[in-house]
């Protein structure tokens, strides 16, 4: 089975968890004492991931470390409906890779912001916010013109990918670092269709889409 | 913002009491580590094995610490008792860990009073510590003991995972006790041997009158768990109450009997609250009015 080297209050390694949980794919969580005990800068973990960083997925053997690289992995592998990462359109297929790139930023900035103000992480707490504020404002831009063209996803399709599920964790965990979302309302809108993927499931600090409204929206559209 | 009062006004039995400063396992490849208590910076230093020193950044002097728990202790003032004991600490067949610190921008006494209530456990830790449709608290009993301390007993609920090690949901016992104004701490059916229970510690430091710092300590017993598991569930479960405990306004307690409107489950609360005005503690709180 696959097993999932995991922290509960990481955002990266719930995106992981949420993508499995969606296409419905069995694995076993290995819990890692990330904080207070560093593990994953622990001797053994580091001949495991010598970047000493979470996620890492070992799959019968195959050691995979980087949880976007992971998600592809996954997609590949897993993902019958071939729509989460389409390897026969490369426009699409480029698009994704650039926003799953533009998640990376809001790790270093948004998530940065979080471990300063939950887990005294010694950043340049300023200067994360900034940083995550530009690029909220870059996504919430495009969320809205995609909108305006009758998109509801990250890149321009009618069903969402992994970019949408790379981007998504430390978006919605923005305001444990101080880091408001309520100038951006076409972020808002995206958080929740997310939030109505089916096999959608939460983390710690993230809150599931109200019930009523999911089963209104199905009888709806019945 | 947070209001600052000068020291001058902090109420004697917080500044002659110990505080939670860090957690020790926070100086691994590290020896120094920057705080805040009461409004003032500190800098802790390991200077060297099990040895530290602590200094207040304004005036440059040294203040008094202690190491116990796997913590590192302060105090502002002259400490007028020792450090809270912990009974089962002694115990050997127990598991003894700090949960991880972390950092709740609130008034630490939200933070006990949050750690008290028992109603919103199906809304905010969802299939873990409450689920619905069992939502009800059942009344129990909360009142001052001899020594002071306020003791909630009597107290159960519904829960479908109530650690760790549970194998479904069962009727879990609780007992809540406040031993000072900032340290809580609550015993628990243990779901494999439900005649003994588990405790948790929460230590809450108080940075500012708006800001704290959650110390977790866990006294788990061993049988069917492993360390790494215990911190794993503490930390998913306070993560949980986080954003809620972020987002109560205001920030610091309301003493004011008309201030916030209680039900029965609330009855902890409103001793706790009735207990800090009768000690006169203000610290992190909006006074009542005379």
């Amino acid at each position: 089975m696959i097993k999932l080297y995991d922290y509960e209050l990481s955002g990266n390694c719930y995106k992981l968890r949420l993508f499995m949980n969606i296409l419905d794919v069995e694995y076993e969580p290995v819990a890692i004492d990330f904080y207070p005990g560093k593990e994953h800068k622990s001797e053994w973990f580091l001949k495991i991931n010598p970047l000493g960083q979470l996620p890492v997925l070992n799959d019968d053997g195959f050691v995979l470390r980087d949880a976007q690289a992971i998600l592809v992995y996954l997609a590949s592998k897993f993902d019958r409906s071939g729509k989460w990462y389409p390897t026969d359109q490369p426009e699409l297929l480029g698009a994704i890779n650039q926003w799953m790139a533009f998640s990376d930023g809001i790790t270093s900035t948004s998530s940065a912001a979080r471990l300063h103000d939950g887990l005294f992480y010694d950043f340049d707490i300023e200067a994360c916010r900034a940083g995550a504020h530009r690029l909220f404002r870059i996504l919430d831009e495009h969320l809205w013109f995609e909108e305006k063209q009758g998109n509801s996803w990250l890149c321009s399709a009618d069903h969402p990918t992994i970019a949408d599920i790379a981007c998504f964790p430390y978006v919605i965990l923005s305001e444990e670092g101080g880091i408001s979302r309520q100038d951006y309302p076409a972020i808002r809108r995206w958080t929740d269709r997310v939030k109505r993927i089916p096999g959608f499931m939460v983390m710690s600090g993230v809150f599931p889409a109200g019930p009523a409204f999911k089963q209104q929206n199905q009888e709806m559209s019945a | 913002m947070a209001m600052q009062r000068s020291q001058i006004e902090l109420e004697h039995e917080l500044r002659d009491d110990w505080h939670v400063i860090a957690d020790i396992e926070s100086f691994a490849g590290s020896d120094r580590c920057r705080t805040r208590l009461f409004g003032v910076d500190l800098i802790a230093t390991k200077t060297e094995e099990a040895m530290y020193e602590v200094t207040r950044q304004d005036t440059g002097k040294a203040i008094e610490w202690a190491a116990r728990y796997g913590f590192l202790w302060a105090s502002l003032g002259t400490p007028a008792r020792d450090i809270v004991d912990i009974p089962e600490a002694r115990e050997s067949d127990r598991y003894l860990v700090t949960g991880g610190s972390i950092a709740v921008n609130v008034s630490g006494l939200r933070l006990v009073e949050n750690f008290l209530d028992m109603g919103h456990f199906p809304f905010i830790h969802t299939d873990y510590l409450g689920v619905e449709p069992h939502t009800e608290v059942p009344p129990y009993k909360v009142e001052i003991s001899a020594d002071d301390e306020i003791w909630a007993t009597d107290c159960s609920f519904f829960q479908p995972v109530a650690s760790p090690t549970a194998k479904g949901g069962f009727m879990v016992d609780y007992i809540y006790r406040v031993i000072r104004a900032y340290t809580v701490s609550l015993y628990k059916s243990n779901p494999t041997q439900q005649d003994r229970m588990d405790s948790i510690y929460l230590f809450v430091q108080p940075v500012d009158e708006e800001n704290c710092v959650a110390h977790p300590f866990l006294c788990y017993l061993k049988d069917g768990m492993d360390e790494a598991t215990v911190r794993w569930f503490m930390q998913l479960i306070f993560a949980q109450d986080k954003p809620i405990l972020e987002n109560q306004f205001p920030k610091r307690l309301p003493l004011d009997p008309r201030a916030e409107t209680p039900i029965r489950a609330d009855a902890s609360s409103v001793l706790y609250r009735r207990w800090l005005r009768s000690h006169k503690i203000s610290y992190g709180a909006i006074a009542a009015a005379d």
